[in-house]
């Protein structure tokens, strides 16, 4: 789960993580007294999107005045923000963080996150703050600096030692950034974070280190014991399908293409939509009714399909297993008849009982085409992308 | 011969008494299973279909000689049960459960190293001998006992794979689920470096997905240690990056992670790639010779 800079900032407050003094703000009148109960200008005013590359984007900006405060919140609040993470559609603007300006003198980059590879969690430095860390490791990678910890041992006083030494930091800033680090640890592994990013993490003029932005995220698996982060989602930030999908514990995301399709399994969906690709159409979806598949979850998975506009055809492959394909086939003309499906529907079960499920499929009287194998299957949806 | 399970293991149940863990002990047992003993703390002295149910693992290892593990504890308490069987000494830990925290699972690979067990899993079908031992969930009738070892971080399509396979006359050796979780007890390398060393494997299927580095590093242990054909294939050439795609563990992370950088590695060390999953049986079999 992602949340905005704004939360991420008040719970490295929590913590005792240095942040710049700011208010979040919903309409320009709220920004302007948010700029004014800081009594400092400039201000910074930050878009509040679950994206990054906002600022290159046009949504972080400069206001020197208190009535470029009006103006510059008027122009951020209810725009479209385009960033690399956005993809082209956008995302509107609904709130803004309002900051107080601050003297840099050098940004850093520090993140936390669980290393799959290692199975520890990592802690990445770098003094290349404010670019694209992934753009810094392949260019420059000397100048990141990182320690893996044993999440049994737990973060040790030299590895917090290195990195700061690592970014070169003067005595003073070492004794600020040894307790930040330690902060920013127990967050991590309190909130079962599944990465924790500042970019860039500044020293100001005044000899400070702040948290100049603010990114984290959270396991989903384990926000059955975090109450508290669950309260942060934003369900503007996310699509009303996917919402929606949740809602019926369905697996699903939202794609550009016009052919539906419903699988039992993420690794079979996957290649289920690779395969529609192979055939010359585009997937619309990735929606996985899970290895079981019960007619219900085939219900559901036609509504939240058959949302999308673009649908022109649905294709379901269905590995039976345990569950029996006639069960199963049952089920799909149930639902079929229930959620009054109009656009064709071409599927594909194997495994258990495959015959007699092809049978009530094919007995149905409704637009079911049944596909004799993966390869049939994916021919025939996609000439019905084609007509 | 086989890799990690045969008609010998005895297997106890770790959440035997819920619904899961009981539907699918009998499917095991109905496979021809031994099953010897269940855990769920509480209701120990108590019996599935005539299995004895204990309180903690140690007791039901000690007095059932269980020697693997299943579990169907739900993950909020599952990485505590994983702990449980590894202290107790269990050498083979196969967790089915769909969902446990990274940051658990972490604690627990940790935990893992140095002791005598192997974790396969969490969030996997599990492990079949074909015709000698079945621990997961996986249908048992589309396998056949043969020469080809199967290695997955996914379920379903894991038996799509091994259906083709038994379609086109190959059975199996060993068919592993490694799990759709980023961090999990067993990875491609141990099962290649087991099914390579098993004298009854000829050929081994590899399915890999998006996400993380395995089938890269898998990809380079093949090329430089095993001299047994492979056959491998990646989903998620579609999947957009950034996203969840089911699995835990199936994310594009920037540019790490993608189908098209796993199935270029995987060529690049000699093993024939399937891009439509339709044709992998057929490709096998004229890959193999079998």
């Amino acid at each position: 789960m992602k949340i905005h800079e704004y939360q991420a900032k008040e719970l490295f407050q929590k913590y005792g993580v240095p942040i710049p003094r700011g208010k979040v703000a919903f309409t320009v009148e709220e920004a302007e007294a948010a700029a004014a109960e800081l009594g400092t200008l400039p201000v910074v005013i930050k878009a509040q999107i679950h994206a990054g590359g906002r600022g290159k984007g046009g949504g972080v900006k400069l206001a020197r005045t208190a009535q470029e405060v009006a103006s510059v919140a008027g122009s951020i609040l209810g725009m479209t923000l385009v960033t690399h993470q956005t993809g082209p559609e956008g995302r509107l603007v609904r709130k803004v963080l309002v900051e107080e300006g601050l003297e840099i003198e050098k940004e850093l980059y520090l993140s936390l996150l669980p290393d799959r590879a290692t199975a520890t969690i990592v802690l990445m430095a770098s003094e290349a703050g404010g670019m694209d860390i992934e753009e810094v490791a392949a260019t420059t990678p000397e100048k990141i600096v990182k320690v893996h910890v044993d999440p049994l041992l737990g973060l040790q006083p030299f590895m917090a030692r290195k990195l700061a030494y690592g970014l070169h930091l003067d005595a003073d800033l070492v004794k600020l950034f040894i307790p930040m680090v330690n902060a920013l640890y127990r967050l991590c592994t309190d909130y079962d974070c599944s990465l924790l990013e500042i970019n860039p993490l500044v020293i100001t003029k005044d000899r400070r280190i702040l948290a100049l932005d603010a990114k984290v995220n959270f396991d989903d698996n384990a926000l059955f014991r975090h109450k508290d982060i669950l309260a942060y989602r934003d369900l503007d930030e996310e699509d009303p399908l996917e919402v929606e999908a949740s809602k019926y514990n369905l697996n699903y995301i939202k794609m550009d293409g016009n052919i539906g399709n419903m699988v039992n399994g993420a690794g079979l969906a996957m290649a289920t939509m690779d395969i529609i690709k192979l055939a010359g159409a585009e997937p619309a979806n990735f929606l996985d009714v899970g290895g079981g598949a019960s007619a219900e979850m085939v219900e559901n998975g036609f509504r939240i399909i058959l949302s999308d506009p673009n649908v022109k055809g649905v294709l379901i492959n269905i590995f039976g297993g345990i569950l029996r394909c006639d069960v199963l086939a049952q089920g799909v003309v149930e639902a079929t008849k229930k959620v009054d499906v109009k656009v064709p529907v071409v599927i594909r079960m194997e495994g258990t009982n495959v015959e007699q499920g092809r049978e009530i499929l094919e007995k149905s009287g409704l637009n079911l085409i049944v596909a004799k194998d993966l390869s049939d299957a994916a021919e025939k949806i996609a000439a019905i992308a084609k007509a | 011969m086989s890799i990690w399970v045969d008609a010998s293991t005895r297997v106890l149940v770790q959440g035997i008494t819920g619904r899961e863990g009981q539907f699918h002990t009998r499917q095991c047992v109905a496979y021809g299973t031994k099953v010897v003993a269940g855990v769920t703390p509480g209701k120990g002295g108590q019996d599935v279909d005539g299995i004895p149910v204990f309180n903690t693992v140690e007791q039901a290892v000690k007095e059932t000689g269980a020697n693997c593990s299943m579990i169907f504890v739900p993950p909020p308490f599952a990485a505590d049960a994983i702990l449980e069987a590894v202290d107790a000494g269990v050498a083979l830990i196969v967790a089915i459960t769909e969902g446990i925290p990274v940051q658990d699972m972490l604690k627990v690979k940790n935990y893992l190293k140095g002791s005598g067990s192997r974790l396969i899993g969490p969030n996997c079908p599990g492990i079949i001998t074909p015709g000698q031992c079945k621990v997961g969930i996986m249908p048992g009738p589309i396998h056949k006992p043969g020469p080809v070892g199967v290695v997955s971080r996914s379920g379903t399509l894991t038996y799509e794979v091994v259906h083709q396979l038994t379609l086109q006359g190959i059975g199996q050796s060993t068919c592993v689920g490694i799990g759709g979780d980023p961090v999990n007890g067993t990875n491609f390398i141990d099962c290649l470096k087991a099914f390579q060393d098993d004298p009854q494997t000829q050929a081994i299927v590899m399915v890999g997905e998006i996400g993380g580095s395995a089938e890269e590093e898998a990809a380079r242990f093949i090329s430089e240690r095993v001299t047994k054909p492979v056959v491998g294939f990646v989903a998620g050439l579609t999947a957009p990056p950034g996203r969840r795609m089911g699995h835990a563990g199936a994310i594009i992370s920037g540019s790490s992670g993608t189908a098209q950088g796993k199935i270029e590695a995987m060529k690049k060390a000699g093993i024939t790639v399937v891009e439509n999953l339709g044709e992998l049986g057929r490709i096998c079999k004229e890959t193999f010779g079998l």
